[in-house]
């Protein structure tokens, strides 16, 4: 025990700090997804071809290709991109990109593509009754979005957006590979230096399953809410 | 866009994707059997039996696989005793400890999509080949067996495609495979995005003819 000890001679303040950096890093990441699931929703469900097929681009690709591999591609190329476009607007400094926007923004990439398939999942299973109700009613269309159509999408969404986030707390993990501190890297600096990877992985095995553990917990709650009327 | 990077470069990335492949097969081969063996498991009236297969698949799905991979590469190399015994033979090997950590985790996987497949297996199915006369053993194979692989085989598909995507972790124990070789000539030549659209439009392919197999089992398989 030890091992965890806060303070000086044990790890259990630096493995707090970097559970609290995995669950920053994921809900970055889930909204970063959100983002991207927005524009690409709509671009699904459009009549028009050519934005239907930029949006089957995103998420087959992003879906079919290892979390790995994005992550090197913006690991690697990040920096490159920003310092092109800067160069661009004439500022030809060198550019750094902290760890954390770039493992933020490669893995909501990621989570967009997936959260894009479940809210057109979820669009798309909405009675056409609801929407012809809604005109009916004279209603905008901000308001048909915001008060008939969105709240019946976060129900049937909630199940699956829950999936999303484990997938996404899970490919937090990856971004360790970038050299930011998160439970990942903060186990292999103290296994290295401990020499005791058993226990330390061991232990980063334990943050995840309890992080999973609650936030399934948390999203029930979410759940009840709005089925209420069902 | 360096076009000669992206031409010679695509040898070297699919004679890894051969690796990708190896590694894809032999886990899944273990991890259906490991599935298979789970989900009979979580059948089983015994609560204690029970628990101990829904522990398995909750810790195996509810942690990365990265963790499960440096737990088993790292991890155990650090047991004396395992050192002495024949199991050190597999595990000082990267290979092996990937392929162990894969077969684990599609495992968990497998055995909860077998096990929604047994669960729809009504009683009425069974005994309506009953009251035809088929005996019980026609029964499984030509009744049970087909319905479950029917339904459970589009889950299937998709962790097949997850696992594929999950094989890129081998390279954080050293193994070139394809995400592996990918990162070593990205890191040589920084042409990450060269780089990147031969390793994943192969990733992609792999994906495509994975999928299309899935389709046509299906298909097969359906009732009509």
């Amino acid at each position: 025990m030890e091992l965890l000890a806060f303070g000086d001679t044990g790890w259990g303040d630096e493995l707090f700090y970097a559970t609290l950096m995995t669950i920053a890093v994921s809900i970055t990441a889930m909204f970063i997804g959100f983002l991207f699931a927005l524009i690409f929703t709509p671009l699904k469900l459009s009549k028009n071809k050519f934005l239907n097929f930029i949006a089957n681009s995103y998420t087959t690709i992003i879906r079919g290709v290892p979390e790995l591999l994005v992550i090197y591609l913006f690991f690697f190329g990040g920096t490159g991109a920003v310092m092109y476009v800067a160069s661009i607007f004439g500022y030809n400094e060198y550019i750094e990109i902290n760890a954390f926007i770039t493992g933020a923004f490669a893995i909501g990439i990621i989570s967009g593509a997936y959260s894009t398939e479940v809210f057109r999942g979820a669009i798309q299973s909405i009675d056409k009754g609801q929407f012809e109700a809604a005109n009916v009613l004279g209603l905008n269309k901000f308001g048909k979005f915001f008060k008939i159509i969105l709240p019946q999408t976060l129900r049937l969404a909630i199940p699956n957006l829950s999936n999303v986030w484990q997938i996404t707390l899970k490919d937090t993990s990856l971004i360790s590979v970038t050299g930011l501190v998160e439970i990942m890297r903060q186990s292999y600096i103290a296994a290295g230096s401990t020499r005791d990877p058993l226990f330390f992985y061991s232990f980063a095995a334990v943050l995840y399953l309890l992080l999973t553990f609650v936030s399934m917990k948390l999203i029930n709650r979410l759940e009840i809410k709005y089925s209420r009327g069902y | 866009m360096d076009l000669e990077l992206m031409i010679n470069s695509f040898p070297k990335l699919l004679s890894a994707a051969v690796i990708t492949l190896k590694l894809l097969s032999v886990s899944l081969i273990i991890g259906l059997l490991i599935g298979l063996f789970f989900a009979i498991l979580r059948l089983n009236k015994s609560l204690f039996i029970n628990r101990f297969a829904y522990g398995y698949s909750y810790v195996f799905r509810g942690t990365p696989l990265l963790v499960q991979i440096f737990i088993i590469y790292f991890g155990l190399g650090q047991i004396e005793y395992l050192r002495s015994t024949v199991l050190w033979v597999i595990l000082k090997e990267p290979y092996w400890c990937a392929i162990i950590a894969f077969a684990l985790n599609t495992g968990a996987y497998t055995s909860e999509i077998l096990r929604s497949a047994f669960q729809t297996i009504t009683p009425g199915i069974i005994e309506a080949g009953k009251s035809l006369g088929i005996s019980n053993k026609v029964i499984f194979y030509k009744i049970q067996i087909p319905i479950a692989i029917r339904q459970s085989l589009p889950a299937y598909g998709n962790e097949i495609i997850l696992m594929m995507k999950g094989t890129s972790l081998a390279s954080t124990v050293t193994i070139m495979d394809l995400t592996g070789v990918a990162k070593y000539i990205i890191s040589t030549t920084f042409k990450p995005i060269e780089v990147f659209i031969v390793a994943g439009g192969i990733y992609l392919f792999m994906t495509f003819i994975i999928h299309n197999v899935i389709k046509f089992l299906e298909k097969k398989y359906s009732f009509n």
